[in-house]
C-alpha cells in the first residue's frame, strides 16, 4: 500500500498563535472591505435580487450585439442602472439586471428596450425555430422589495438554526466545550466566505446562501472527525496530556483529511468549471469553504477546545483544593469533578457507546 | 465478521439494490420487454424523476393578496351603508367618516342630537351588518359613535378574503388551460401569500395580467338629467365635487370615465380618449357578483378594436336589474369596471338580465375580461411578490452543465480511489454507484423534485459518501499497521470509523432538516437530496461495503494481505 503521509508528528497546537493570528487577519481583511464598501458605496455585499429586489432579465440573441450596444438601448428607454453581464458559458446568451422600480414590470421594460434589435421569438417556440426573430427572453427572476427582505431574514434565522442545531447535537454527544468550539470555527468560515465574497465583490444569492450552509456542514464534519478521535484516545492514552492527544488525534487524521477534502475541493472545482453560471456562486463559495473548512478544524477548533478544557480544568483543581469556595463561572459543580489532579479527566466522554 | 452472516446480508444488498434500480429506470406500470432498451429506460427515467421548474422550464409566482385594501373597503362600505340607514330610519348625521389604516378600521357616526345616539345604534344595526358583534365592537364617546373592526374579525376576514382569492385563481387559470399547476398558501398564513407555479409556461405575462385583474364589476346610475341631453360629464374631478356642492355626500361618488373613440372613424381613432369625470349614485344598481356569464364578441364595427364583452345576469340580479331599468326609462346608467367608468348609456326600455361592456377592447383583452369577470372578482387586489421564470432551454443547458459536472466529479473520485486504494477502491467504487442509484430512488419515492441545488446536493453527497470510504480505509490501514490480523483489523475499522461516521451524517442531516423546515424554494430542494443521499449512505458505505469486505475473508481459509 503507498500512503501519502506516514507516521507525522507535527506540533499543531504549538502553532496555534500563527494560525489565531491568520484567522483573525483574514476575518479582520472581510470585516474592513465590508465596512469600507459600506462607507463608500453603501454595499458592504453585492446581494442579487433574491435579496435587494429588482429584476434580472435572461436574453439570447441569434447575433448578439455588444454589451454596450445593449446597455445603449436600455437607456434608450429609460433603464440607465441595468447591469449587462455577459455568460460565460454560453456566447448569445446575456444577464440584463434591472433595479427595483415601482409599478413598472422589469421584463416588459427590458423587452421594450430589446426590440431596437429586432423582434422576439413568440412564447412557445424556440428562437432557433423563429426565423424572423432576433431574441427571445429565455428566464426571469424578478423579486419585489418585500419579498427580497423576507428571503434576507429567512437566510440568516435559518443559517442561525442550523448553528444551533449543530451546537446542541455535538455538545449531547461529546461536551459542550466541543460544541461551542466546533460552533466557532464554523462561524469563522462563514465569516471569512463572507469576507472574500465582500473583497471580490462575488453576487450573493439564494444559491449562495445554500453553500454556506452546505459548508457549515462540511467543516464541521472535518471537526468532529478530529474531535472523535480525541474521544478516542482519551480513554486509550489516559495518562497522556490534552495537548498532545489533540496533536495526535490531528495527526492520525491527517490523510483522511486531505484525502476527502482533496477529493471534495477538486468535485467542487468540476462544479465551478462545468457546472454553468448558474450554479457558480454556489460553487465557488464552496470553493472557498471546503478550504478553510478544513483549515478552521485544525487551526480554529481545536486549539479553542484544548484551550477552554484546559481552563475548565484549571478551575475544577483549584475548585477540588478548596472545597469551601464556590467555582467560578459554574461549568462544572464540585460534586461532579473526579480524578481532578490528573491531566485530562478520563471519563469525561459520555455517550460514546464504546468500551 | 461470521461467515453465515453472509447470505442473509447478500438478500438484502440483492433486493435494495434491485427494487431501488427499478423505481429509477422501470416504469410505473407493468413492463414489457420493450422497457428495457435503452430508449425505453431514458423515457422511464425522464418520467419518474420530478424535475424542477429551473431545470424544466416554467414559472414561479409568488402573489399577496392585498387584505388591508379588502377590509378597507368592507369598512368603507358599512359607512356608507350606516349613514343610509340611519337617514332612513329619519335620523340626522351631522358628521361621519371611514377611519382605516394602521391596522385599525372604524366607522364614526356624530348625530346631530347626541341624546338619539342609541335609537341610531338600533336603527342601523338591525338593519345593516355592523350589528354583527362578532365583527364590529361599538363604543359611543359624547357625541360619537364608532364601531371598530376586531382585530380577531381583521384576521378571520383576511384569511376568507386570500382563501377566496386562491380560489379564483385556480378558476382562471383552469379556464386559461394551464397544464399541471401547483397552488399553494406560501409562507406564513399572516402574510397572505400564494404560489403559484406553472411547469411549461415561459412568458407568464398574459397569465399573470389575468390573474391581477380584479374585474370589480358594477352597474351605477349616472347622475344627470335624462336622455335626450347627453350624459353630464365634468372636466375635473374638482368640477364634479363642486357641482354636489363642495362635498361628496355619502350616497353618491365621483368616478373617472374615459370617453369612448368610435374607432370606425380612423382619424378620430388616432387621438387619446378623453378623460372626464362623473357623479354616479350609490350603491350599485348591481355589482359583479350576480354575473352568470360573460363572453367575448365583436361588435358592429368590425374593425381590430371592436371588440365587446357580453354579459348575463343571474335570476336575482335580473329581477333587481329589471324593476330598476323599468323605473328609470331614459336615465342614465354606467358600466363601472375596477373603479372607473367603461361606457355610459341611456335606458331605453326595461332590461332584464344581459348587457354589453363596449369600449375599444382588443380580442384578447375581451376575451380575458369576460374570462375573470366569469371567474368572479378578487376579493382585493394582488401583488407579485416575486416571479421566475426559466424556458425549457434555459432548463435544459442547466441539467446539461449539472450532468456534466457530477459525472466529472465522480469519474476523478471513482480514478482516485482506484488508484489509491486498489482492490478495496472497488468497493468504494461499488458503493459510490449504489448510492447514486438509491439517491435518485428516494427522491422518486418521497415525490421530491430535483432542482439545480439538488444537484448540488447530489455533488455533496458524492463528497459524503467517498469521505466514508476514505475514513473506514484509512483506519484498516491504521489497524494493520499496528499488527492487527487482516480480519480483526477490518472489523476493527469499520467499528471505529463507524462512530465517526454517524456523528458526522447525523449533524449534517440536523442541519439539513433545519434548511427543510425553515428554508425557502431551492434550499429545500438541497436539503431534501442531501438527506436523503446521507440516509442512504449508511447503508451502501457502511453496510454494503463492509458486506464485500466479509465476502472477501471469507473465501479462504487464512488471510494475509489485502489489497487497501
Amino acid at each position: 500500500m503507498f500512503q501519502i503521509l506516514q507516521d507525522i508528528n507535527i506540533d499543531w497546537l504549538g502553532r496555534r498563535v500563527l494560525f489565531i493570528g491568520i484567522s483573525v487577519l483574514l476575518m479582520l481583511a472581510g470585516l474592513g472591505s465590508a465596512i469600507f464598501r459600506q462607507v463608500t458605496t453603501g454595499h458592504a455585499f453585492n446581494l442579487g435580487v433574491d435579496f435587494k429586489g429588482g429584476t434580472v432579465v435572461t436574453a439570447r440573441f441569434k447575433q448578439k450585439p455588444a454589451d454596450e450596444t445593449i446597455r445603449e438601448a436600455l437607456a434608450n428607454k429609460g433603464i440607465n442602472d441595468a447591469v449587462v453581464q455577459p455568460i460565460t458559458d454560453r456566447q448569445d446568451t446575456v444577464l440584463i439586471k434591472v433595479p427595483l422600480e415601482e409599478g413598472k414590470e422589469g421584463r416588459t421594460q427590458v423587452r421594450e428596450a430589446l426590440v431596437a434589435f429586432g423582434t422576439e421569438a413568440a412564447p412557445a417556440t424556440e428562437l432557433e425555430a423563429d426565423p424572423n426573430a432576433a431574441f427571445k427572453i429565455v428566464g426571469t427572476d424578478a423579486v419585489g422589495a418585500v419579498a427580497g427582505e423576507q428571503l434576507r431574514s429567512k437566510a440568516i434565522a435559518v443559517t442561525l438554526a442550523a448553528l444551533v442545531g449543530i451546537l446542541v447535537y455535538i455538545a449531547f454527544r461529546f461536551e459542550w466545550t466541543y460544541g461551542a468550539a466546533a460552533v466557532l470555527a464554523v462561524f469563522h468560515d462563514v465569516l471569512v466566505t463572507l469576507g472574500f465574497f465582500s473583497i471580490f465583490q462575488i453576487e450573493i444569492s439564494l444559491n449562495v446562501i445554500a453553500a454556506l450552509l452546505t459548508l457549515v456542514g462540511f467543516s464541521v464534519n472535518d471537526t468532529i472527525v478530529v474531535f472523535d478521535r480525541i474521544r478516542e484516545n482519551r480513554k486509550l492514552h489516559r495518562r497522556d496530556s490534552l495537548y498532545k492527544i489533540t496533536n495526535d488525534a490531528i495527526n492520525q487524521t491527517l490523510s483522511r483529511t486531505i484525502i476527502t477534502n482533496g477529493l471534495v475541493f477538486l468535485s467542487v472545482l468540476a462544479l465551478v468549471l462545468f457546472g454553468g453560471d448558474v450554479l457558480r456562486g454556489f460553487s465557488l463559495a464552496l470553493l472557498i469553504g471546503v478550504i478553510f473548512g478544513t483549515y478552521s478544524s485544525i487551526a480554529v477548533a481545536a486549539p479553542i477546545m484544548v484551550w477552554w478544557e484546559q481552563r475548565l480544568e484549571a478551575a475544577n483543581r483549584k475548585a477540588a483544593l478548596s472545597f469551601n469556595q464556590p467555582v467560578r463561572g459554574g461549568v462544572r459543580t464540585p460534586a461532579k469533578t473526579r480524578e481532578a489532579v490528573a491531566p485530562s479527566a478520563g471519563k469525561r466522554s459520555t455517550g460514546a457507546g464504546r468500551a | 465478521m461470521k461467515k453465515k452472516h453472509l447470505l442473509h446480508r447478500t438478500i438484502i444488498i440483492v433486493v435494495v439494490t434491485l427494487v431501488g434500480l427499478y423505481l429509477v429506470i422501470g416504469p410505473r406500470r407493468w413492463p414489457n420487454l420493450k422497457d428495457f432498451t435503452w430508449s425505453g429506460i431514458k423515457t422511464s427515467l425522464a418520467s419518474n424523476i420530478k424535475l424542477g421548474l429551473d431545470l424544466q422550464g416554467g414559472s414561479h409566482l409568488v402573489m399577496r393578496v392585498k387584505t388591508e385594501e379588502y377590509l378597507r373597503r368592507l369598512t368603507e362600505e358599512a359607512y356608507t351603508a350606516a349613514q343610509n340607514a340611519a337617514k332612513d330610519a329619519g335620523f340626522e348625521v351631522k358628521d361621519g367618516r371611514a377611519e382605516t389604516g394602521a391596522g385599525n378600521y372604524r366607522v364614526l357616526l356624530e348625530p346631530a342630537d347626541a341624546s338619539k345616539a342609541n335609537d341610531i345604534k338600533q336603527a342601523v344595526e338591525s338593519k345593516i351588518e355592523l350589528g354583527d358583534t362578532s365583527v364590529w365592537s361599538y363604543s359611543a364617546s359624547g357625541s360619537q359613535m364608532s364601531w371598530t373592526m376586531t382585530s380577531n374579525a381583521q384576521r378571520v376576514l383576511a384569511d376568507d378574503a386570500t382563501n377566496q382569492a386562491m380560489t379564483i385563481i385556480d378558476r382562471r387559470i383552469n379556464a386559461l388551460g394551464v397544464v399541471e399547476p401547483t397552488l399553494q398558501s406560501h409562507g406564513a398564513q399572516s402574510a397572505h401569500q400564494i404560489l403559484l407555479q406553472m411547469p411549461g409556461v415561459s412568458d407568464p405575462e398574459r397569465v399573470k395580467d389575468i390573474l391581477k385583474g380584479e374585474s370589480r364589476l358594477e352597474l351605477v346610475h349616472v347622475i344627470g338629467p335624462p336622455s335626450p341631453a347627453p350624459p353630464t360629464t365634468y372636466p375635473t374631478r374638482e368640477a364634479a365635487i363642486e357641482s354636489l356642492g363642495g362635498a361628496i355626500p355619502p350616497n353618491r361618488n365621483v368616478m373617472p370615465y374615459l370617453e369612448r373613440v368610435n374607432s370606425r372613424n380612423k382619424e378620430q381613432a388616432q387621438q387619446p380618449p378623453t378623460k372626464s369625470w362623473v357623479v354616479i349614485e350609490l350603491p350599485a344598481i348591481i355589482t359583479g357578483d350576480q354575473i352568470r356569464n360573460a363572453n367575448a364578441g365583436q361588435s358592429q364595427g368590425g374593425g381590430v378594436n371592436d371588440f365587446e364583452i357580453n354579459f348575463s345576469l343571474k335570476k336575482a340580479g335580473a329581477d333587481k336589474f329589471g324593476a330598476w331599468t323599468g323605473a328609470n326609462v331614459n336615465e342614465f346608467m354606467g358600466v363601472v369596471l375596477n373603479g372607473e367608468v367603461r361606457s355610459i348609456a341611456f335606458i331605453k326600455s326595461q332590461i332584464f338580465e344581459s348587457g354589453q361592456i363596449t369600449g375599444d377592447f382588443s380580442q384578447e383583452q375581451a376575451e380575458d375580461l369576460a374570462l375573470t369577470l366569469r371567474s368572479g372578482a378578487l376579493p382585493a387586489a394582488i401583488e407579485y411578490l416575486e416571479e421566475r421564470t426559466v424556458g425549457p432551454s434555459l432548463g435544459a443547458d442547466s441539467i446539461r452543465a449539472g450532468v456534466r459536472a457530477s459525472v466529472y466529479g465522480l469519474a476523478f473520485v471513482v480514478f482516485f480511489m482506484l488508484i489509491y486504494y486498489r482492490g478495496s477502491g472497488i468497493n468504494a467504487v461499488v458503493a459510490l454507484i449504489l448510492n447514486m442509484i438509491l439517491m435518485l430512488a428516494g427522491l422518486i419515492v418521497f415525490g421530491a423534485t430535483l432542482t439545480l441545488p439538488g444537484i448540488a446536493g447530489i455533488i455533496l453527497t458524492i463528497g459524503m459518501a467517498v469521505d466514508s470510504n476514505v475514513l473506514i480505509f484509512e483506519r484498516i490501514r491504521e489497524e494493520i499497521r499496528s499488527g492487527k490480523t487482516i480480519p480483526s483489523a477490518v472489523e476493527q475499522g469499520f467499528n471505529r470509523a463507524f462512530i465517526t461516521i454517524i456523528d458526522t451524517h447525523v449533524t449534517t442531516i440536523v442541519s439539513s432538516l433545519f434548511l427543510f423546515v425553515f428554508g425557502t424554494g431551492p434550499i429545500r430542494g438541497f436539503a431534501v437530496t442531501l438527506v436523503i443521499g446521507l440516509l442512504v449512505n449508511l447503508f451502501s458505505a457502511v453496510y454494503v461495503s463492509k458486506t464485500i469486505f466479509i465476502w472477501l475473508l471469507s473465501r479462504k481459509e487464512r488471510v494475509e494481505s489485502l489489497s487497501i
